[in-house]
């Protein structure tokens, strides 16, 4: 065992196998690290060290693509990713005051994942929910016309949620 | 296409060879184009934009080190308009630099400092933004300060293309961009063989060695111990060029006396361990062409060679040598043999060692040398830092009166000496090994075969009707290619050489920064100082190791013989297989071709 989930190794190593017979496989490393992020949410330190062989290509390397582009996340997220919606409306409405707020109590910053590792935040761009702007979302579900205090109340049901699990 | 084309340059017209870029013809020229990221031994990266220059027709200037030149191009280099934009650029690099030059390792001998000067800058427009990082000094040997970096990227090319480890890249982008190691771990952990060639390719001191010059000179205070030093073959033939001196000048007597004035008690020959390590190391290569051990045999002695194969080559590690390297040989031998010989409490004794390297701060480390508890090299500088050292104690190294290495570890042959050139370990285990297995004096001991700066060499040679086929590479990314060829053909070769540096240990990481008309690599300079080894070995009248009177009586008197109990206990070590985080089994695709 690779990493503490190896679920997705085979299908990772499938899918670069795939690319290998390619002219210029190393070309393809983008496409792989889309891949693991697709599976994992992230880029696993591990699974790095897999592509760096299986790709032949040095982990030094792919940590610097890996670093410059935002989209890859290089830390494991929350259980509970907190998207809270930035766009036009929703920032409008104050969705700013709330994202300030949801950061002042768990004590983490955008893109940061909470001690416990259950929350994360991530900003968002329109949801399609204007109409109940300020939203968010956590775990595919909208929350909207929220307060500072809904939005926190809301985590906290998320919690205690997790904590009965 | 035509092998000569017409080029103008600043107005007049030359004739030259085609498929140059700019710089390149220019500097054929003898016009020289400032420049910093460029280096003809590595790719071209054209990231600093220090090398502009005009090409008629072109809206923009262009990096002289990336365009290439065609039949009538024109070209300035040195208008008043280019000569401003380039001291902008160099400006702007130094804005984001922590211009504190006064405290600098690298000061008075930085390439950034250099070209600020030939710029002609003299005045600061812009505060511009600092960077502020911790320093990475997780590594025995090399210390990583991002804050001095420039971006460059010599070190990652040369890590990648000559050396093949890609221990470091460029990780995040923009203004936050660092070069680091995977995952940003720690060097000390990463795939890093500690070769110290990040150093000397760098501009500034973004990667210095880890100096240990101040605890030496206070341990050069302390009357209560014995301070012994060890000065490597390399050494000589480099630290001449640090005081300003020719390249190529021999300055062996030279450094035994100005080690003796910093004070120390005892100063001894690497060499002399250097005749013992190749007794041990060609009489274990005639066991194992005995059938007793596997072949080939690869050599042992260079420490980032033996970093890189516990980390890429543990498959590979019954193959080297279990004999110490000379550094490590020495060290013990001088708590055990020199100590009981003169009467000395061996805790009483310092062991200090000058190499050309600074893999051997790492080696000196290593647990497993340790000798009766004790840890056998306490301490290793470089020739950089002998050197300072020197002048820092107002010592006049440039007209020092040359003195004698001491007894009873100062004595050597001419093939010890030539361990300081790719080739030349191998070359010395010949000239005793065929000795050692047929009993006759070997004649032709000047192998020029494996001698010269080619990546590989090959060699043959007939042991009793016996063919041994023999190979050198210098470079870890020729190691690369070397050990590529084993793998596929594992009975191809018999004995290898492998050093971890261009040129062997003369191009070490702990050798001197060029002076200002050199660069790093620079094949004349590294040839002049094997030319300094070569002629020194020629000189001698001992060339066989097995010929060295000190090594036959250390035999006779402690040891006993070759691979005896007492040489397995305190010269043999072993190897342990090491797997950091982003090792990749050959690189091969990231090394340029014959190069």
């Amino acid at each position: 065992m690779i990493t503490e989930d190896n679920t997705f190794i085979d299908e990772i190593k499938n899918f670069i196998a795939t690319k290998m017979t390619l002219p210029n496989p190393e070309s393809n490393l983008i496409a792989v690290l889309h891949k693991v992020q697709q599976l994992y949410c992230y880029l696993p330190k591990d699974v790095i060290d897999m592509i760096a062989i299986e790709m032949n290509i040095p982990a030094a390397h792919i940590w610097g693509v890996a670093t410059f582009y935002h989209y890859f996340n290089l830390k494991k997220p929350g259980k509970y990713i907190i998207a809270i919606c930035l766009g036009t409306a929703c920032y409008v409405k104050g969705s700013n005051k709330i994202l300030e707020a949801i950061k002042e109590h768990l004590k983490i910053d955008v893109g940061q994942v909470t001690e416990d590792g259950i929350f994360s935040i991530q900003p968002a761009r329109c949801v399609g929910a204007c109409g109940q702007a300020p939203v968010l979302m956590i775990d595919e579900k909208i929350y909207g016309e929220l307060t500072p205090d809904k939005a926190i109340e809301i985590i906290e049901k998320y919690r205690n949620k997790n904590n009965n699990d | 296409m035509q092998d000569t084309i017409t080029i103008t340059i600043n107005g007049k017209e030359y004739k030259v060879k085609a498929g140059q870029t700019i710089m390149q013809a220019a500097d054929s020229l003898g016009f020289h184009i400032p420049r910093l990221c460029y280096h003809p031994k590595l790719s071209i990266e054209g990231a600093c934009r220090v090398c502009i220059v005009e090409v008629e027709g072109m809206k923009n200037f262009v990096a002289s080190c990336a365009f290439p030149i065609n039949n009538g191009i024109k070209i300035k280099t040195n208008t008043a308009q280019l000569r401003r934009a380039r001291r902008d650029i160099v400006e702007l690099i130094l804005d984001n630099h922590p211009q504190d030059c006064h405290i600098c390792e690298r000061d008075g001998n930085c390439e950034l400092q250099h070209l600020a000067y030939t710029m002609g800058i003299r005045k600061k427009h812009f505060e511009g933004q600092k960077k502020n990082y911790d320093l990475d000094l997780s590594s025995a040997s090399v210390i990583r300060d991002p804050n001095k970096c420039i971006l460059c990227g010599r070190c990652v090319r040369m890590c990648t293309e000559i050396q093949g480890v890609s221990a470091i890249d460029y990780a995040n982008r923009g203004f936050d961009t660092v070069v680091m190691p995977a995952y940003n771990q720690p060097l000390g952990e990463s795939v890093c063989s500690h070769c110290g060639q990040c150093i000397n390719i760098c501009p500034t001191a973004a990667f210095v060695e880890k100096n240990y010059t101040q605890e030496l000179f206070e341990k050069l205070d302390d009357e209560s111990i014995i301070k012994v030093v060890q000065v490597a073959p390399a050494v000589r033939a480099a630290i001449g060029e640090a005081f300003g001196l020719e390249p190529g000048r021999n300055m062996e007597h030279e450094t035994a006396a100005a080690l003796r004035k910093l004070g120390f008690n005892y100063v001894f020959d690497t060499q002399f361990s250097a005749d013992l390590t190749i007794m041990e190391e060609a009489s274990e290569f005639l066991e194992r062409v005995q059938g007793k051990g596997k072949l080939p045999l690869i050599t042992s002695c260079c420490p980032g060679w033996i970093n890189c194969a516990e980390k890429f080559y543990p498959e590979m590690l019954e193959n080297i040598s279990t004999s110490k390297s000379p550094m490590s040989m020495m060290s013990p031998l001088l708590k055990t043999y020199f100590a009981q010989k003169q009467k000395i409490d061996p805790e009483k004794i310092f062991c200090v060692a000058v190499m050309p390297c600074t893999a051997k701060k790492c080696e000196s480390e290593r647990p497993e040398h340790t000798v009766n508890d004790m840890r056998a090299t306490d301490l290793v500088i470089t020739t950089r830092e002998l050197a300072w050292m020197i002048k820092s104690a107002g010592i006049d190294f440039v007209n020092i009166a040359g003195e004698a290495y001491d007894k009873p570890c100062g004595m050597s042959s001419g093939a010890a000496t030539i361990f300081g050139v790719t080739g030349g370990v191998m070359e010395a285990a010949v000239r005793t090994a065929y000795e050692l297995y047929t009993g006759e004096t070997m004649t032709e001991i000047e192998l020029e075969d494996i001698r010269g700066l080619q990546g590989i060499k090959e060699g043959q040679l007939t042991l009793e009707g016996q063919e041994i086929r023999i190979a050198v590479a210098h470079g870890l990314g020729n190691a690369h290619k070397l050990l590529k060829i084993v793998k596929q053909e594992p009975d191809k070769y018999h004995f290898i050489e492998i050093m971890a540096c261009p040129g062997g240990c003369i191009g070490g990481g702990g050798q001197p920064y060029p002076s200002e008309n050199l660069i790093p690599l620079d094949q004349n300079l590294l040839n002049t100082r094997a030319k300094a080894l070569y002629e020194s070995d020629r000189k001698n009248t001992i060339r066989r190791s097995h010929e060295n009177p000190e090594v036959q009586r250390l035999y006779r008197e402690f040891l006993k013989r070759p691979l005896s109990d007492k040489s397995h206990e305190l010269l043999h070590t072993h190897y342990k297989a090491k797997q950091p985080q982003g090792i990749v089994s050959h690189m091969l695709n990231n090394l340029q071709n014959g190069k």
